[in-house]
């Protein structure tokens, strides 16, 4: 039968080394259910019977954005990397390793709660006075619902951070993907009345500026967000917010 | 009195568990709100086609009656009608909450609400974000929860996974204990009520649509320590998924709703039985047959879900399923290219893993295991009910411990039409975080009153099993004996029952449950051990699965998901009942209680084959129902 590598950076934090598995190519496989296939016998390449493997998973849809890691070195979703895409007769090995970003946990998880702080920073939310009132929301146009809901689809699955040269596990940059949710909420009519309090806190350190241009993030966003325009966008609005708080004028509607 | 803070505990962040959150924090409570993973990774994203609610904007004449009539249809008389009703009345409430918190919902030219069509109903009620509305539901209440955590009232502990309910000397929830998945330390969380919205079982079936959170651990161990569970036989197969190696991955109603055919290739020398009784042949050789479509010309494609998963069973056992194998077309190729936009998140999803364009090619589907109707038994006094104000509905047989969202039992019935699943927990969260103020304002003392040794005997506990657990040195693998309780309950709890087989998987499961004695967990390491983790969850798990297993054993009737062929009807006079599994060591203890059918008489056979609008008789609606929305 078929046979292939996986090749996993594994460890713990200061502790981090290449384990290699040797598993049989099976029709749909993904990195997901070749992980699954270990763990139910955790035996590496050499024969030795080791810990099993550690990562994260969730829906296996790629909607959750649980299984982010860099597979042959590129960020991405692990539950959509089908094992038989990545195998040629030259090269029957594939390489498995956690993001570089965030502190990590074990093995191929990582931390990444920082991007959901950041969420808070983005002020990242309809503002309301709760579940209580009444009626519709505002009566948005169909053009406009495609928008956001391509900007909604985002996951905090992290890639675009992974990927930003910007971005690193001590630098404060917000990333991409906070920056893209301010976007969104600024596209909302009721979201639009805080604008503000999503523009003053990306004109400082770790903010807009931070941004490189580099445009790696919108490659491996797994939901093709468009997160260069979400970034030029704000990147306008900050300029236009920090000029009429110089001047002292009254926030635009 | 409650503790001075009205501390409460939410274990689980998906939609349920955040609207409860989110309701609590409203009403003056403060919230600690625990989950596995962060709530933004809940298995609600999953939910592709929408959320129903009879907005009536297509001018159909539809209303939160005739939808609550179609749920309790729907669902085989079974699920108690008050919170059907008030669910259903309450929809069109919350679809407005969410559009204002900012949930992109589909929109018409005109800049308002779409809606779709989808099983089980002839109306168009339901709402949607594309083809993944529960990940935009989620996230939009994930961000007010945020909010409320910015503002003090929320604190949350993700990455920790509740192990034990602590209960004081009255048997009252005080707190539970839980594990930090990143260092595996054991802590107590403190609270005067607890809520579990801790979602479904699909993991006790191996591979299911499901995420690989969904154990029914929680649900399991709070079984284990005295919450009665009920209905858990009724398990909900959904008709269309993409089976994988790792999981069965679905492809939503919507894709029939928006006008997708469901198909094999003719073969007229092979005969049927059609529902009326017909034995006819099966299509023409050669020509698609729309099996579903000529068996049901009122519904065709958007029958009930187990109606829907049976046939296409039943076509595949004949020999028609698609290259011999157990498979169906399901064809959106003729649609057009603003339909397939529509769908085009689940469109992609099947791309990905089966690497065709389904705008292209026809899928290809068989069923597989999607959702428990089942679940905790909880209380529900309706709002005429004398005893109204002394009872709490969403709370389990055990005083301070709610529950709500899948893991209850309480508005599916024997089965869920599609997209009623949001709505419930959406309604249901909503609603716990409205009882639990009274309860607390209720309690004579707080757990700051409660004896020290309450909090320190439940963790000991846990740190004995812990050490147990990583003392084990059998030969067992714990992923192994999941991989084989997943055969055995997809082979015979599923589709297709028979009394035999489920007394054969009962013991099946106890001779696992005998293995896991003698596991032995390979990984020894006190981070992120995620081999220890399975490892404590497989034992309630098993619990569970008695559960299911019994319940099906003990029910001789078919009536919803759950199918007989030795009793294929539904036995009003001998099972309209829910069924109560308490725990017991050795095998789940099953009794019953009374449907409460106050609203509608269970006349109605369920009879997809014709399409007859019909205003319902709703009786006995009582006139001071207060909606939490």
């Amino acid at each position: 039968m078929d046979k292939y590598i996986l090749k996993i950076f594994r460890g713990t934090p200061g502790h981090q080394y290449f384990e290699e598995f040797e598993l049989d190519v099976s029709a749909g496989d993904n990195v997901i259910s070749a992980l699954m296939q270990i763990r139910k016998n955790p035996i590496n390449r050499k024969g030795e019977r080791v810990e099993a493997i550690v990562w994260e998973d969730g829906c296996l849809e790629e909607v959750c954005g649980s299984c982010s890691m860099l597979i042959n070195g590129r960020p991405r979703q692990a539950c959509t990397a089908l094992i038989e895409n990545y195998l040629k007769k030259s090269n029957r090995e594939i390489t498995l390793a956690p993001f570089t970003k965030y502190p990590l946990v074990r093995d191929l998880m990582v931390d990444r709660s920082k991007m959901f702080e950041n969420l808070k920073k983005a002020h990242a939310w309809i503002d309301t006075e709760g579940s209580r009132e009444e009626g519709f929301g505002p009566l948005i146009s169909p053009a406009k619902q495609e928008v956001m809901y391509r900007l909604a689809t985002c996951m905090t699955c992290g890639c675009c951070v992974e990927a930003c040269p910007q971005a690193s596990n001590h630098s404060p940059f917000i990333g991409p993907a906070a920056i893209s949710q301010a976007r969104l909420f600024n596209a909302h009519p009721t979201g639009r009345t805080q604008q503000a309090l999503r523009l003053r806190p990306l004109m400082g350190e770790g903010g807009i500026s931070d941004c490189g241009n580099a445009q790696n993030c919108v490659e491996v966003c797994p939901k093709k967000i468009p997160l260069t325009d979400s970034i030029a966008a704000i990147g306008r609005d900050v300029t236009l917010q920090a000029l009429r708080d110089l001047f002292d004028l009254p926030d635009r509607e | 009195m409650p503790s001075p803070n009205k501390e409460v505990i939410v274990v689980g962040g998906g939609l349920a568990g955040l609207a409860a959150a989110m309701r609590l924090a409203e009403n003056g409570c403060y919230v600690k709100l625990v989950s596995l993973s962060p709530a933004r990774r809940s298995h609600s994203v999953c939910a592709q086609g929408g959320i129903n609610a009879a907005l009536n904007v297509k001018g159909e004449d539809d209303s939160p009656y005739i939808h609550a009539f179609d749920t309790i249809k729907g669902g085989d008389f079974l699920a108690d009608q008050p919170p059907v009703l008030e669910m259903c009345l309450a929809g069109p409430g919350i679809i407005k909450m969410m559009d204002r918190f900012g949930c992109p919902f589909n929109r018409t030219e005109s800049g308002h609400l779409d809606v779709r069509r989808f099983g089980g109903t002839l109306y168009h009620r339901t709402v949607f974000c594309g083809a993944s509305t529960g990940q935009q539901l989620l996230y939009t209440l994930d961000e007010q929860v945020r909010r409320l955590e910015t503002k003090g009232k929320v604190v949350r502990y993700e990455n920790h996974e509740f192990l034990r309910l602590i209960k004081d000397e009255d048997g009252c929830a005080r707190g539970i204990v839980v594990c930090h998945f990143f260092n595996l330390k054991l802590e107590v969380i403190k609270g005067d009520a607890v809520v579990f919205a801790t979602g479904g079982p699909g993991l006790l079936f191996g591979k299911s649509t499901n995420s690989t959170f969904c154990t029914g651990s929680a649900n399991g161990r709070l079984y284990m320590q005295g919450m009665n569970y009920a209905n858990g036989e009724f398990i909900q197969i959904h008709p269309t998924t993409i089976p994988g190696n790792d999981k069965c991955r679905l492809i939503s109603e919507s894709v029939r709703g928006e006008g997708g055919r469901v198909w094999v290739w003719g073969d007229s020398s092979k005969n049927i039985a059609f529902p009326n009784g017909e034995i006819r042949p099966c299509g023409h050789t050669g020509k698609p047959w729309y099996f579903l479509e000529e068996m049901y010309p009122g519904y065709g494609n958007l029958v009930g879900r187990d109606v829907g998963a049976r046939e296409v069973l039943r076509v595949c056992e004949l020999g028609l399923g698609v290259d011999g194998q157990m498979q169906v077309f399901l064809d959106v190729s003729h649609l057009s290219a603003e339909i397939h936009h529509k769908l085009e998140s689940v469109l992609d999803i099947y791309a990905k893993f089966r690497g065709e364009d389904p705008r292209k090619v026809p899928m290809r589907i068989f069923p597989a295991v999607h959702y428990s109707m089942g679940g905790a038994w909880v209380d529900w006094p309706s709002s005429d009910d004398a005893d109204r104000q002394k009872r709490f509905r969403q709370m389990t047989n055990i005083p301070g411990c709610f529950n709500c969202g899948e893991s209850d039992y309480q508005y599916h019935g024997a089965n869920r039409l599609g997209a009623n699943s949001l709505l419930s927990c959406i309604f249901g969260g909503l609603t716990t975080g409205e009882e639990i103020p009274r309860y607390l304002a209720g309690l004579k003392e707080s757990y700051t009153s409660c004896p020290s040794k309450v909090f320190e005997e439940a963790i000991q506990i846990e740190e004995n099993f812990k050490e147990t657990l990583f003392q084990r040195e059998g030969k067992e693998n714990v992923f192994k004996l999941h991989e084989e309780l997943g055969e055995v309950m997809i082979k015979n709890v599923t589709v297709k029952r028979n009394n035999a087989d489920l007394l054969a998987t009962i013991n099946e499961i106890k001779k696992l449950r005998e293995r896991y004695q003698h596991i032995s967990i390979s990984d020894h390491n006190f981070f992120a051990n995620r081999a220890f983790q399975f490892a404590h969850q497989f034992q309630a798990m098993l619990e569970l699965a008695l559960v299911i297993a019994k319940g099906a054993l003990c029910r001789d009737e078919s009536r919803g998901a759950h199918f007989k062929a030795e009793f294929p009807d539904r036995d009003d006079k001998n099972f309209l009942k829910t069924t109560i599994a308490s725990y017991n060591e050795q095998e789940p203890q099953i009794s019953y209680n009374p449907v409460d059918i106050r609203h509608l008489e269970p006349t109605h056979k369920r009879d997809y084959t014709v399409a007859k609008k019909m205003i319902p008789d709703i009786k006995n609606i009582p006139n001071n129902i207060k909606l939490p929305v």
